[in-house]
């Protein structure tokens, strides 16, 4: 097996990359999926150290971490639907209203 | 050997697609890199071995989420000209706060076993074959120590899945609040 230090740094790396995408991209779907992709470098350092402790505890959170991803992405869909039905726009700049 | 080229070609998978999800213009686009980086990323867990998340990976993310992601692309009307593009301060920042907490994050794992006393604790790795099978300790776990977070993690599915049906629900919209 490789060091640990690497598969920590690869999970930097997507945090980071996630980072940047919530913070510039403007279209809200893009803005989830960056999230996504910050939830699923989480899941990369659970793994290694439940590999690393031989403690089955990581996995076991991770598997949480998925269904919680499941459970934001499917609500966030469901709000970026009605929030597109009243202002048909998914540009997070347009959403500038408090009410309509 | 193998494991170090297996871990390059996939972490560089993974970093590369991810790298390109956020820099797409076209969020159809954005979508199949995020799902490449999920991919790569389940590969990543199978070298760990773990194998259980592996399949769950990919059937739940790869299968399910990223299914859901593409539908409400395809539902909500995007070639809308995108208005034109102001000077964006965000991108400035967003550079700014990655790179000073990547520099962070990377520094105080570099210098792991270099400070004194502080730094991070890593053991001594276990024995790939000495790893017990993983569906079946994975499954005692979930079933014995977590078997409260495993029921509530079920009750927050059963909400969100309520949820989005009540978000997403097609109601006449009143024109006065």
């Amino acid at each position: 097996m490789m060091s640990p230090e690497h598969y920590l740094f690869l999970s930097l790396a997507l945090f980071l990359i996630g980072c940047i995408g919530v913070v510039t991209r403007r279209n809200v779907i893009v803005v989830l999926m960056s999230i996504e992709l910050i939830l699923n470098a989480v899941n990369i350092n659970l793994v290694l150290f439940s590999r690393v402790f031989g403690d089955v505890a990581g996995q076991v959170f991770a598997l949480f971490v998925l269904a919680a991803a499941a459970a934001q992405a499917c609500v966030g869909l469901g709000i970026i639907l009605a929030f597109f039905r009243n202002r048909e726009t998914v540009q997070t700049d347009e959403m500038d209203l408090l009410k309509w | 050997m193998l494991d170090s080229i297996l871990f390059y070609l996939f972490a560089g998978i993974a970093v590369l697609s991810a790298g390109l999800m956020i820099t797409r213009r076209n969020s159809i686009h954005s979508a199949i890199f995020l799902i490449t980086t999920l991919l790569a990323t389940a590969v990543i867990f199978l070298q760990l071995r773990a194998e259980f998340l592996f399949v769950a990976q990919i059937l739940l993310y790869a299968g399910g989420i990223m299914v859901l992601f593409i539908f409400v692309i395809v539902m909500v009307r995007l070639d809308v000209a995108p208005r034109k593009i102001r000077f964006r301060p965000q991108k400035f920042v967003a550079g700014l706060v990655a790179a000073v907490l990547g520099l962070e994050v990377a520094v105080i794992l570099l210098l792991a076993d270099k400070l004194p006393g502080a730094g991070l604790f890593i053991p001594k790795i276990e024995d790939a074959e000495k790893l017990p099978p993983n569906s079946e300790e994975l499954a005692k776990g979930l079933f014995s120590n977590y078997l409260l977070p495993f029921e509530i993690v079920s009750v927050l599915l059963l909400v969100a899945m309520v949820g989005a049906v009540v978000m997403a629900k097609n109601k006449k919209r009143t024109d006065e609040p």
